[in-house]
């Protein structure tokens, strides 16, 4: 993807690529939005849900609609990290015949229209089913940037950490939940790399945030010891909430509500518009306040 | 053979903690209070005084002369866990793991159950040790154990069908597995098997062996020896390394353990992980698990929603690997039969669970010797399972 490095090669921003230290789409894209002062906008859609050709669509409305990174979820049969929304768009996206082999060969196509940082969420047996090694592999070779696997911990984590390395690539990033403690705080900023992904409640996807204030406080915490950026997920489903994590996070995941959102309008005729909509108003409270324009301002030259 | 599990909780390549980040620090805490409590003499003392009052143990071990006699081979024993409180094995963990809850300082309990066994054991416990109680069970399941989920709300517990997925015991695992992790500080998972994350397995089994540290002590009383065989059914897995567990360095002691064969294994639908899964990882660990090309967990089938399950307990999968433990499994209707078998033979009406151990003995007994001894663990009795046989025969109750 030689046009995609140099997007970001381009310009101002190579110097806070090298602050993180590498050179993976999503720092570079985390280090470009932190030069603006932006924070990223990071949807999470069931690939597969309604059909993985609608998945494509999907990512190009959300980049058009201003998201920076994008999250795949890889249907699972038995999810126990999500609430009833995932499960059932795990379930519509298994009826129509999705595979992680599949999304891969999606991951594919895409990567020859848009350069927007890739991250699979998927269960451990997924991976496993395919192989370890063959998996990191094949998500190099389609053009995956990061993987999420919401019931592999660090510590379980060495097989899919060396088989990364051997195959530059895919990026780990592992969640941190308020129940983290110190000793995992450390382990995780050790082992994750492009972001953080913070977990803003105590639950399953799709419930409801109570505490701001403890989540900005965790989130702050973390800040001061890691350089890596912070994301904030779980029950984040309005433009106020996004906004209000934006104002400490250094990215917004919106899964569910967008998930939800999917399942009941997919066959809309103006849904994909509607997407991209829904998009361009997150992001919009992403930006830097003093800027009340375009969603997505061209990076400068 | 090392220490199993190690400080990591693996057996071999299985076990681990599979776990999201959310659980973590709660089965760290459980781990250093179970660790704790095992060296604590108060705890074992408590646990022992329950196991004998309220429970009713030592269970006997029956010698089942009249089936001896048909069978015409080996000599026969039945460890009766079907005599326990509750009627099934099932109660042994949940008391070790309600003191433990106590000990946590946690107020609420949940749990899965597939048969209701395990179901009416927590709920049975959350009473006596006033504890709040919900129990997750597939809707499925709840209908062909209707009279087990009454028992749950008499014993004043909440019963949750759940109606994801194959509406069994797997999603009703899954669903309290979301449930700990919404209200993890005040809730402790009180999971029925040798499954799940570290260190469930190992707590679980060590709650367990009570069964075969008793049945040791009693062969030897009886006959001096030690069997040449036992045999136990294997759904999650817990009464059956619960038996084997303290016998497992005696080489000398065969050990069976039976998986549910459904329809019979060439027809896909069964439960024998052994015959038809691979490894992988579901509800925290990993270990031998029924599922297709891409890693989707497959449906399972059996007349026992017990055994209903399509993983095994990670310690099942080492002795598998290694040769320990011959795995083998029993069809519906090979369990039918036996129920009926033992019903009539020795006036012991088994669970369709333990039937399926039932009808390993009708095909092993006749092959050895009759100086040979072969204990068959008994696992839970079958008066929960009267109302689908009746239904299944036609006949109106």
């Amino acid at each position: 993807m030689p046009q995609c490095l140099e997007k970001y090669r381009r310009g101002r921003h190579l110097a806070s690529v090298k602050s993180f230290g590498m050179s993976n789409r999503i720092q570079a894209t985390f280090a470009q939005l932190h030069s603006k002062g932006e924070k990223a906008l990071i949807p999470y859609i069931m690939a597969g849900d309604p059909t993985l050709a609608m998945t494509e669509s999907l990512v190009l409305a959300l980049e058009q609609g201003g998201a920076d990174l994008i999250e795949l979820g890889v249907p699972f049969s038995d999810p126990i990290a999500d609430g009833p929304v995932i499960q059932q768009a795990s379930e519509r996206a298994l009826h129509s015949g999705t595979t992680l082999k599949k999304i891969l060969a999606t991951v594919t196509i895409l990567r020859k229209k848009t350069c927007i940082p890739l991250i699979l969420m998927a269960y451990y047996n997924s991976l496993m089913a395919m192989g370890i090694k063959d998996f990191c592999a094949n998500a190099v070779q389609a053009g995956v940037d990061g993987v999420i696997v919401p019931d592999l911990p660090p510590e379980e984590s060495d097989l899919l950490y060396h088989a990364a390395q051997s195959a530059g690539g895919p990026v780990s990033i592992f969640l941190l939940a308020p129940t983290s403690t110190a000793e995992r705080r450390r382990a995780v900023i050790q082992r994750s790399h492009g972001f953080i992904y913070y977990v803003s409640l105590t639950g399953i996807t799709g419930s409801k945030m109570t505490d701001l204030s403890c989540v900005r406080q965790s989130v702050q915490q973390l800040q001061r010891t890691s350089r890596k950026p912070v994301a904030v997920g779980f029950g984040i489903a309005t433009a106020k909430q996004a906004r209000e994590v934006g104002q400490f996070s250094d990215g917004v995941i919106i899964g569910s509500a967008l998930v939800r959102h999917i399942g009941e309008h997919h066959s809309a005729p103006t849904f994909l518009t509607d997407i991209q909509g829904m998009a361009q108003k997150w992001k919009s409270v992403l930006l830097p306040v003093t800027v009340k324009s375009s969603p997505r301002r061209k990076p400068k030259t | 053979m090392g220490i199993i599990p190690n400080k990591h909780g693996r057996f071999g390549q299985f076990g681990g903690k599979y776990a999201p980040e959310i659980l973590i620090p709660a089965i760290h805490e459980l781990e250093q209070a179970y660790r704790a409590a095992k060296e604590s003499r108060p705890f074992q003392q408590e646990l022992r005084d329950c196991l004998k009052q309220y429970v009713g143990r030592p269970t006997s071990l029956f010698f089942a002369e009249r089936l001896t006699k048909t069978l015409g081979g080996a000599k026969i024993y039945l460890k009766r866990e079907d005599l326990c409180h509750t009627g099934a094995h099932k109660i042994n963990n949940t008391v070790g793991q309600a003191l433990l809850t106590r000990r946590m300082k946690k107020t609420r309990i949940i749990a899965e159950t597939g048969a209701g066994q395990h179901g009416v054991a927590v709920a049975t416990v959350a009473a006596m040790f006033g504890l709040e109680a919900e129990i997750y069970m597939g809707t499925d399941d709840m209908e062909r154990q209707a009279l087990n989920v009454f028992r749950m709300r008499l014993l004043g517990s909440k019963v949750t069908g759940v109606n994801s997925g194959s509406r069994t015991l797997k999603d009703a695992i899954s669903e309290a597995m979301r449930d700990w992790t919404t209200n993890v500080s005040t809730t402790h998972y009180l999971l029925g098997s040798v499954l799940g994350p570290h260190p469930y397995p190992m707590m679980v089994r060590d709650f367990q062996s009570v069964i075969g540290r008793e049945t040791r002590k009693q062969i030897l009383a009886l006959e001096g020896r030690l069997p040449h065989c036992l045999i136990a059914c294997v759904g999650g897995g817990s009464n059956s390394i619960g038996l084997f567990y303290p016998f497992v360095k005696d080489s000398q002691v065969q050990m069976v353990g039976v998986e549910a064969g459904g329809y019979g294994i060439g027809s896909g639908k069964h439960a024998a992980r052994f015959a038809g899964g691979k490894p992988g990882v579901l509800h925290g660990t990993m270990t031998y698990l029924l599922q297709d090309a891409d890693g989707q967990v497959n449906p399972t089938h059996s007349v026992s929603a017990g055994l209903d399950y399509p993983a095994v307990g990670p310690e099942h999968s080492y002795y598998h690997d290694t040769g320990r433990i011959r795995y083998t499994s029993a069809t519906d209707a090979e369990a039918l039969a036996a129920f009926d078998l033992l019903a009539k033979e020795e006036g012991i009406i088994p669970a369709l669970e333990s039937a399926h151990a039932v009808a390993e003995v009708v095909k092993l007994a006749p092959t050895m010797k009759k100086s040979h001894i072969l204990i068959m663990n008994l696992s839970g009795r079958g008066d929960k399972d009267v109302q689908q046989l009746a239904k299944m025969r036609g006949i109106p109750l």
